[in-house]
């Protein structure tokens, strides 16, 4: 019983790390149909994100409420994702809707530029960007619409980008002279270091739960159910998925299919971004850790089948528990007396390396049976 | 519209053209062979990719080498100094460049020496160029051992250097003692060639190794290792660790949340991790646990203290000094030693002379011997919160390096030795 309870852990919170991190590309991929590879690099700048916070949370004014910087650098992390994504949409994506190679090479290009631009830019300087676009955008959505459509609208604009600019620079030499570390480009990895009460193991049943890994259970279960919640209930979620389904006769009913991308991919990203704090937890944080996640998350949200949600969750679960099982070498320990061959099948497989070429292997397998993976969406589909 | 775009795109044109010309500005001396009064040597390690944050370190310190040795007068060749100037080449953490770039400094820019390299896989690239072309490479890394070039002069530890003593000092004198291993590493040639040696010395030893595992390069989750590591070792024992790079913090991260550690009795020693990769991972995760080097910041000696501060004066004073900045830094002058001791900067020549050439270097003395290895300290330090290494034991002299491995079945019985012609790569003993 307690075996089978630590796999079954071990298996979920390998699963959730997947899971986290493959949400947001089954918006955007399954949604939207967008084969993103800036993917992991959204992940990796909601990693630094949350690096930044911690600092930030260890100037003296805030080190009182150090123990909560990870609950801010959530929401930290989903803006910066989000607003580098929707930024790639309009700038790059937009352009290329419907050609799926060009696609993919596109954000290839980007995925190379932004590894580039954090090993490279001062961190500071990065977060001075991030902070100036985000005004930039924002301020033109707070501002009342009488007060910007005036016949000095050109002023205005320029008036509220040149503030956004203003604080970005002014941020930027801020935290550059306030904490040294950031100031200066570096290729370095850097590391988070979890505040103390996510430090350590909860001890029952005579097994060990590391907190890390139930605060992210905790933060995957909560994107979950709020993106759940957002597509199927929310007016926003429903335009989404009614695009997803017919995208002309959507526009034709009024839909502005327009706003709905840029929202999809924003959520996307800033998910990527969520997903980026729970990577950072777990190891370091360095101009690469996004690589390493994106294939896994492609794994993922073919397996689930694309443009189903309940799909991703499912395949990610089922690949943590595969992964536990078969690389722990499990299997020996619940049934010792195994046949021979066999086992020492399954102990040849029982090696991390081992255990992933025999994961890809059986979802090769499987996809020839489903090609469209778990869940195949049904229904009368337009296709692009 | 059209000219905010036009203005856009010549921005943009710029913005990446500056950049270009700025990554390509590396070169920061041409080949200069026949001015008087100038040698050029060649650096190259990778600047730019996943492995310049380790091999940077490396170009920061064999520039104050040449920097030293060049304030002190340069190199002296037949009653003439020659100022050194080098030339600095990205390996881009991709190996074929390795190999290419080592044709260019050897071709075009006629270099004599070449200094480079740090992963196994980019020196064995490396290595049919050196020989085909017989010139020269200094490569300043612990390895694997298990190969002995005549073109290629290893300034790093040898097996029996570092993982030996460390595995016979964790299986008798450290708390752990007579407690059983297990393996982790990253799964490429150092750590399984490593390893290799590891379990069959702990059986000559009479201990038992339970399990080993590895983890492919590119990927953290370690919570399966981490499964196996406490069902196999349940009351404790030594983890010998070969982890890469980033995927230490993971490993070291995660076994602390679930009570691995020397207050269970679980002691990790590790031949990948340094002063400054105990700053990336952070001492708090660390302190406890072990480490063998021939080279530590603490080393108390005149040498030690003078190289540390040199560094930080040069580098800035963040900055920490480890092992392989010190076989670099060694290697620099070894090669001066060399030249100047054969009067020439031939390679043939240089070759013969650098056979037995001493120096006392930040470690202690050390000395080249015939299979182009150095004889090196060898030791075993605990890791420390203040992200030093407390050093535990130190053997009483250099440690003679054994190219080939005498606890691997496939090279025991074996040497390597260039000064005799009859010997020569692979001789049996």
């Amino acid at each position: 019983m307690q075996l089978i309870l630590e796999s079954l852990f071990n298996g979920v919170a390998i699963g959730s790390v997947l899971l986290i991190a493959a949400l947001g590309l089954a918006i955007v991929f399954g949604l939207m149909g967008v084969i993103n590879l800036a993917h992991g690099e959204l992940m990796m700048l909601g990693a630094y994100s949350t690096y930044i916070t911690q600092l930030i949370f260890k100037l003296p004014i805030l080190m009182p409420f150090y123990n909560a910087y990870v609950i801010v650098a959530i929401a930290v992390a989903f803006l910066v994702s989000g607003v580098v994504g929707i930024l790639l949409e309009r700038s790059v994506i937009r352009r290329l809707y419907g050609n799926p190679l060009e696609t993919l090479l596109a954000t290839w290009g980007v995925s190379l530029i932004l590894q580039q631009f954090v090993r490279s830019v001062p961190l500071a300087y990065g977060a001075g960007l991030i902070i100036a676009l985000l005004l930039g955008l924002l301020l033109p959505i707070v501002l009342s619409k009488e007060f910007i459509s005036n016949r000095y609208d050109r002023f205005i604009k320029l008036g509220s980008w040149s503030i956004a600019t203003l604080i970005g620079v002014l941020t930027a030499s801020g935290l550059s002279s306030s904490i040294s570390k950031i100031g200066r480009a570096s290729a370095r990895n850097v590391d988070v270091t979890a505040p103390s009460w996510m430090r350590g193991g909860i001890d029952l049943w005579g097994i060990t739960f590391p907190v890390t890994r139930l605060v992210i259970i905790v933060i995957t279960l909560i994107s979950v159910l709020s993106v759940t919640w957002f597509l199927n209930r929310s007016v926003w979620g429903i335009r989404i998925r009614a695009v997803t389904q017919n995208r002309s006769m959507s526009d034709c009913l009024g839909i502005s299919t327009e706003t709905v991308d840029i929202l999809t991919f924003g959520i996307g990203s800033g998910l990527a971004g969520v997903a980026g704090v729970a990577v950072s937890l777990l190891g370091s944080v360095g101009p690469n850790v996004g690589g390493s996640y994106i294939v896994g998350c492609f794994m993922v949200v073919v397996l689930g089948g694309v443009g189903n949600l309940i799909g991703t969750v499912i395949a990610s679960f089922s690949i943590g528990i595969l992964t536990d099982l078969i690389g722990a070498g499990r299997l020996l320990t619940i049934w010792p007396d195994m046949p021979g061959p066999l086992a020492s099948t399954v102990d040849f497989f029982a090696t991390t390396s081992m255990a992933r070429v025999l994961i890809f292997a059986l979802i090769v397998i499987f996809l020839q049976f489903r090609p469209a993976g778990l869940f195949p969406q049904k229904g009368r589909m337009v296709e692009a | 519209m059209s000219l905010t775009k036009r203005l856009f795109l010549g921005l943009t044109s710029v913005v990446l053209g500056s950049s270009i010309t700025a990554c390509g500005g590396g070169n920061q001396s041409v080949g200069c062979t026949d001015c008087d009064d100038q040698i050029t040597v060649g650096i190259l390690h990778s600047l730019s990719g996943t492995m310049a944050i380790s091999e940077s370190t490396l170009v920061d310190t064999e520039k104050m080498a040449i920097e030293e040795i060049n304030a002190a007068g340069g190199v002296e060749v037949g009653g003439k100094r020659y100022e050194i100037k080098y030339i600095v080449e990205d390996g881009a953490s991709d190996w074929p460049t390795f190999a290419e770039k080592s044709k260019k400094l050897i071709d075009q820019d006629k270099v004599p020496v070449v200094f480079g390299g740090w992963t196994s896989a980019s020196r064995k690239a490396m290595l049919p160029v050196y020989e085909s072309k017989d010139a020269f490479l200094y490569y300043p890394i612990q390895y694997e051992a298990q190969e002995c070039s005549n073109n290629i002069f290893y300034t790093g530890a040898t097996p029996n250097q570092q993982s030996e003593p460390a595995t016979e000092f964790m299986f008798k004198r450290s708390p752990a003692a007579g407690k059983p291993f297990f393996l982790v590493g990253s799964d490429y040639v150092f750590p399984r060639t490593s390893n290799t040696i590891t379990k069959e010395q702990v059986k000559s030893l009479g201990g038992t190794v339970v399990g080993e595992d590895y983890l492919p390069l590119g990927n953290t989750e370690v919570a399966p290792i981490i499964a196996k590591i406490k069902k196999a070792l349940p009351n404790g024992g030594v983890i010998i660790n070969t982890l890469n790079g980033d995927q230490n913090v993971a490993f070291f991260k995660q076994i602390q949340d679930v009570g691995i550690t020397p207050k269970n009795g679980y002691y990790v020693m590790s031949y990948s991790i340094a002063e400054e990769e105990i700053s990336t991972i952070g001492p708090e995760f660390l302190a406890g646990h072990y480490g063998a080097w021939n080279y530590m910041m603490s080393i108390n000696t005149p040498q030690s203290r003078k190289f540390a501060r040199s560094f930080k004066n040069r580098w800035g004073n963040d900055r920490v000094v480890a092992d392989p900045q010190e076989s670099a830094y060694n290697m620099v002058y070894l090669w001066k030693a060399a030249v100047e001791k054969a009067g020439t900067f031939d390679d043939n020549a240089v070759r013969e002379a650098l056979v037995g050439v001493k120096f006392n270097a930040p470690q202690g003395p050390v000395q080249v011997m015939p299979n182009h290895h150095l004889s090196q300290t060898v030791r075993i330090g605990q890791i420390t919160s203040n992200g030093q290494f407390k050093i535990l034991e130190s053997t009483d002299g250099p440690v003679l390096p054994q190219a080939w491995n005498q606890f691997a079945p496939s090279s025991k019985g074996f040497a390597c030795d260039w000064t005799d012609s009859r010997k020569g790569e692979k001789y049996r003993l």
